[in-house]
């Protein structure tokens, strides 16, 4: 999932500055988990831009924004009120902003940020996040990984900096590595700590075909041919 | 006298560090070192400590080797890449320095460009192996260098007030192992606990030298023990202090001056300096400002 926030409406406003009528299009998936562009808090909105002289040509609500198909298909769906439109303010994390992008021939205004989680907190909420580092260090961890638990993402145990255990960056934090320890203490496998495994290997982050993992949304993407190793659906 | 010489043959061996300016201006911290010349064996220059943008680490330890003095590298993690960092460790060879503290670094959000990009590629023991390895010949990607670091010295660092402190003793077995061969601790201010720390790590064979940070206030010590992990100033210690700094105003209020605070913090350093030094190597010293008042604490403390 990917978390956003709405961003201020003096903000918005001002993307939307010299323009009268704006196309207004909502995600029904994480954003609105987020609380942003549910219905509820689409309306506040919509009522926002209203009370600011904008006039909201038409509002569509998309499944996955994200979803290239789903969201040129809802463009399409909705051409007159789009057309009307001198832009579209789209809803949604960064994904589907670019989505929608991506498929219309207006301008298109970000209406929110997403927010980095530290990770990827997989496509159910969950306590843990992954980096997607692609050298899954999680072994010599007792499985909690150090990139995302730790705030300096550091492999080879804690800095000086925890006090009382929680991280330096920010007191509600707990030290990553501190979980670590205690995690690998009470498996009896505190020797881990004296591990010393290969350094991260920033390669890795980089969005080459081979490194992407095909999504069960991903209508738009075909798979060129299908990748032997690939036992893992995405 | 390098460091590694006095380390192999001084019975008590002392350090203490230096901080660079934010600014070109390095009459300050040049004059605080000069005044080290012949009291210490070698000075640490921090490196944007408190992740403060300032002079780098090795800009001044250059200009200190130039001035015939013994400088440490202090070299963080949290602004270059290992690219840069082994790179910096080679320039600082060619510049004639030779002692490398490695560290990880503070967070780039506690200091004063808190929007900067936080790095940490490598972290001490990787930085430490990376050393070793340029040493031996070779580069993070196994690439010959074109002439080695052969003489470098590197050291590291341990918080013996760490609690738990497990954990920082297994790091700092993978800190000698990767080619630390001098240690420099975080401040302590409790003898017994400090013995009772190097009982736990009497099977490491590397120099450690006890950390030392000048008290300059009760506020600070105060200030220390909320917020500096692993740091502890005990009560009767703030105490003394307090107290100190009580006669003080008093003198201030009746237009006489008086110097207890910087008097008591002396004869602290210096009490710490003798209890501690059946137990360690040496002392390191962190004046933090005060370093114009370092000869007066080797003095008293008989160093």
């Amino acid at each position: 999932m990917i978390a956003s926030e709405r961003k201020p409406l003096e903000e918005i406003l001002g993307y939307l500055d010299g323009e009268k009528k704006v196309f207004v299009v909502a995600c029904d998936g994480c954003s609105a988990g987020c609380k942003v562009s549910d219905p509820e808090h689409i309306a506040e909105t919509v009522k926002e831009l209203g009370a600011n002289g904008k006039t909201v040509t038409g509002m569509a609500r998309v499944e996955m924004v994200c979803n290239a198909g789903l969201s040129a298909l809802m463009l399409m769906q909705h051409l007159a009120q789009v057309n009307e439109a001198d832009s579209i303010l789209v809803f949604s994390c960064g994904d589907g902003i670019q989505a929608v992008a991506g498929a219309a021939e207006k301008p298109v205004h970000p209406g929110t940020n997403s927010i980095y989680f530290g990770g990827f907190q997989g496509l159910w909420r969950s306590e843990a996040k992954c980096a997607e580092c692609g050298n899954c260090m999680l072994d010599y961890t007792g499985g909690i990984c150090p990139y995302t638990a730790c705030s300096k993402s550091l492999l080879y145990g804690s800095c000086g900096g925890p006090k009382d255990g929680k991280c330096e960056v920010e007191a509600s934090v707990p030290c990553g590595w501190m979980r670590i320890y205690d995690r690998l203490a009470a498996l009896g496998k505190a020797e881990r700590l004296k591990a010393m495994p290969p350094l991260r290997d920033f390669k890795n982050m980089l969005p080459v075909k081979e490194r992407r993992r095909s999504s069960l949304y991903a209508l738009e993407y075909v798979e060129a041919e299908p990748e032997a190793s690939e036992s893992k659906a995405g | 006298m390098s460091l590694r010489e006095a380390l192999a043959t001084q019975d008590f061996t002392i350090t203490c560090e230096v901080a660079p300016p934010k600014g070109v201006d390095m009459k300050h911290v040049l004059e605080e070192a000069e005044l080290l010349r012949g009291r210490v064996a070698g000075i640490n220059v921090t490196d944007l400590q408190a992740a403060a943008m300032r002079v780098s680490s090795l800009a001044t330890c250059a200009m200190l080797k130039q001035m015939g003095l013994e400088p440490i590298l202090q070299m963080v993690c949290r602004d270059r890449n290992r690219i840069a960092l082994q790179s910096d460790l080679l320039s600082a060879y060619a510049l004639g320095i030779r002692n490398v503290l490695c560290l990880t670094g503070d967070h780039t959000v506690l200091g004063d460009h808190p929007e900067a990009k936080p790095v940490f590629d490598l972290d001490s023991v990787s930085l430490l192996r990376a050393a070793q390895g340029l040493i031996d010949g070779k580069d993070l990607s196994g690439n010959d260098l074109e002439g080695k670091p052969e003489e470098l010295f590197l050291g590291a660092i341990v918080t013996p007030g760490a609690d738990p402190v497990e954990p920082q003793i297994y790091k700092l077995h993978n800190k000698v192992a990767s080619g630390a061969k001098f240690i420099q601790t975080q401040a302590v201010y409790d003898v017994d606990q400090f013995a009772r720390f190097m009982e736990k790590v009497h099977d490491i064979k590397v120099p450690i030298l006890a950390g030392i940070v000048l008290l300059k206030s009760a506020g600070m010590a105060r200030y220390m023990n909320a917020n500096v992990a692993g740091v502890f100033v005990p009560d009767p210690l703030i105490k003394e202090m307090a107290a100190a700094g009580a006669k003080d105003k008093e003198a201030k209020e009746k237009g006489e001056k008086a110097n207890n605070v910087v008097k008591t913090s002396i004869d602290i350093t210096a009490r710490l300096i003798r209890g501690l030094r059946p137990y360690c190597a040496g002392v390191h010293l962190m004046p933090l400002g005060w370093g114009h008042h370092v000869p007066a604490v080797l003095e008293a403390a008989g160093v």
